[in-house]
């Protein structure tokens, strides 16, 4: 199911610092988005606000709306764990479970719906992990430690727990920056697989990922510390990394600055 | 006091071990600045392994080390020695109480070492500690956990901090004031739960009861006051070291707070929580004067848990030491050596029950 992501007036807050200031844009369905910017700017928070767990840290507050396929995310009665299930997330360190097994930690998400029928969860956790790309290197210690795992694996894991539960958009927070560069393209290779069923968000620090994996850029930047970020551009990636209309744009993604 | 040989084995080797990155700043020869350059980056193994089997080593080991690893070393190896000291006596005086004994020390259930000849046994003294630390662990560690989950996950902010140094100053009260307050304030006013619990649940053997007192029940539950503050202090240490990462983890796949507990927060603390409970299940066990004062020290094994009867191993020990002769202290020593060993098998298993899944333990991750 293809969704759209449009975001009006997006600003958020940890407490009374503003993090990121009115921020505008729409996230077409089935396709790569990346954010992109300098530390600071706020890529990760928007990010964080795509699937409100931005709220979970305390004192941070939104304002603005975020409409996905027309319903705000941030509506009266939207219940934010039914948003979690539709928005899923890929973290910047890979976090499976250390307590659960490379199976159970694929199906903790089922488990959350309520499925609990064998056939079905060993059905999804094998479809999950050849999504993936990780079934053939753990199809014969499914009940081994999922931290046991190297890096890569263990980030792949993540990606399976995610889309185990069947999410629309997948949010995936610098995905690649703990990992090795063989591991980086096995995560990319994957990126490029999965946009054919979701809609996806990357955060990265590294461009050329952006250039490679994405196929629309938001360009993040703010003035000086403590200000607020910005959305300073947002269109085709090819565009932004060629020809990009904003100087400022230009002046980062051809490294002068950031 | 269980773990104290097994402790003192583990510091003496950290000790040990310690000796070679940690400046001597009490060494014998006083002098930091020379302990600190050499001690730095000192190989470790050279540390532990016996002084001639270090062949090279004589031009990088400082004199200070030398000496800061002796002083270490004989520190631990003096504890140990301490301790197989202790034990050789008590070991003798009770062997020596056991050859007067006329009965079975572990079946009898009656308790007189003065008389001629001497006939005592700790089952009834057994069956109480057990039976009151049970009803204490059963009360105090799921109501800390609760104490401890509610600070680290449900409680806003500004009132969990202020919760946890209470929660942290509450645990450093020695428990036996806890046990007073249960004792003088809480006791008299037990009579009506009890004889609620014998009203609807009599037909549960345990609550059946002819009269309600001073029972197994009501000392398990100032057991339980007494263990409740360190149970939970330790808990809420355990559950705010559950990494962020696996907390957001959960929420990210839409978990529910309580669902984010189950999944994220309780299987990672569970080690934890163990030790936890077992340090408090020691303090039940071992406690006497609170014990000593509710229990109306009857040597019988009784399964009527709310009637008035029963003693404990350690509630023994406070009574009957003051008017002992020799037999008897040997007989009160032979006991303590019985509850010595219950709450190493105990600790033992929840060592087990800790290990069975080390692989999954987080530790890794």
């Amino acid at each position: 199911m293809a969704t759209r992501i449009e975001v009006t007036g997006l600003t958020a807050y940890y407490g009374k610092f503003k993090a990121v200031s009115d921020v505008n844009l729409t996230i077409e369905p089935k396709n790569v988005t990346a954010f992109i910017g300098p530390s600071g700017c706020g890529k990760s928070t928007v990010l964080r606000t795509l699937n409100r767990m931005h709220e979970v840290l305390p004192g941070a507050r939104v304002e603005g709306r975020v409409l996905l396929d027309g319903e705000d995310l941030y509506g009266a009665g939207m219940d934010p764990v039914n948003v979690r299930r539709t928005v899923g997330m890929v973290f910047q360190r890979p976090n499976p479970f250390p307590t659960m097994s490379i199976y159970e930690n694929v199906i903790a998400g089922l488990k959350l719906n309520g499925i609990r029928k064998k056939a079905l969860l060993d059905e999804r956790v094998e479809e999950s992990l050849r999504g993936a790309n990780l079934w053939d290197e753990v199809k014969d210690r499914l009940n081994r430690p999922g931290a046991g795992l190297s890096g890569g694996q263990q980030q792949r894991l993540c990606i399976a727990r995610a889309i185990a539960v069947e999410p629309q958009v997948l949010l995936m927070d610098e995905p690649c920056s703990a990992l090795d560069p063989i591991s980086t393209l096995a995560i990319e290779d994957l990126i490029n697989k999965l946009k054919s069923s979701f809609t996806i968000v990357i955060v990265t620090h590294n461009m050329q990922q952006a250039s490679r994996v994405s196929d629309a850029t938001a360009f993040f930047s703010l003035e000086k510390t403590g200000d607020p970020g910005r959305l300073v551009e947002f269109d085709k990636t090819s565009k932004i990394f060629t020809n990009p209309s904003e100087k400022r744009t230009e002046d980062y993604v051809s490294g002068r600055f950031g | 006091m269980t773990t104290e040989p097994d402790s003192s084995a583990q510091s003496a080797e950290q000790r040990g071990a310690a000796s070679a990155t940690v400046p001597p700043t009490d060494g014998p020869d006083g002098d930091p600045t020379r302990g600190s350059t050499t001690g730095g980056p000192a190989p470790e193994p050279a540390a532990l392994a016996p002084p001639p089997a270090a062949p090279a080593g004589k031009a990088t080991i400082g004199k200070a080390d030398v000496a800061f690893k002796n002083l270490t070393r004989a520190a631990g190896l003096g504890l140990l020695a301490l301790i197989v000291a202790i034990a050789l006596f008590l070991v003798l005086r009770a062997t020596h109480a056991l050859g007067q004994n006329d009965g079975n020390f572990l079946t009898t259930q009656e308790w007189f070492p003065n008389q001629d000849p001497p006939k005592f046994g700790v089952a009834a003294l057994l069956f109480g500690t057990i039976v009151t630390a049970a009803i204490a662990m059963v009360i105090a560690v799921p109501v800390a956990v609760g104490i401890a989950l509610f600070i680290t996950v449900y409680a806003p902010r500004r009132l969990a901090s202020p919760l946890g140094y209470i929660v942290d100053l509450l645990a450093a009260v020695p428990s036996v004031v806890y046990g007073l307050w249960g004792l003088l304030v809480l006791a008299p006013h037990m009579k009506g739960i009890q004889l609620w619990l014998s009203d609807y649940f009599g037909w549960i053997p345990l609550f059946r009861a002819d009269s309600v007192g001073r029972s197994f029940f009501v000392a398990g539950v100032v057991l339980a006051i007494m263990i409740l503050p360190i149970v939970a202090a330790l808990s809420r240490e355990v559950f705010l070291q559950v990494p962020t990462a696996h907390r957001e983890a959960a929420l990210a796949l839409g978990a529910t707070r309580w669902e984010m507990i189950r999944t994220a927060v309780l299987p990672y603390g569970k080690p934890g929580v163990i030790s936890a409970s077992m340090l408090g299940l020691g303090r039940a066990m071992g406690e006497t004067i609170a014990v000593a004062l509710v229990l109306p020290a009857s040597f019988k094994i009784s399964w009527n848990w709310l009637e008035p009867a029963g003693n404990t191993i350690a509630a023994n020990v406070a009574n009957g030491w003051g008017e002992a002769n020799d037999i008897g202290r040997g007989a009160l020593i032979a006991s303590g050596l019985v509850l010595f060993i219950v709450t190493m098998i105990v600790n033992i298993i929840a060592r087990a029950i800790v290990a069975r899944r080390r692989d999954f333990s987080g530790s890794s991750a």
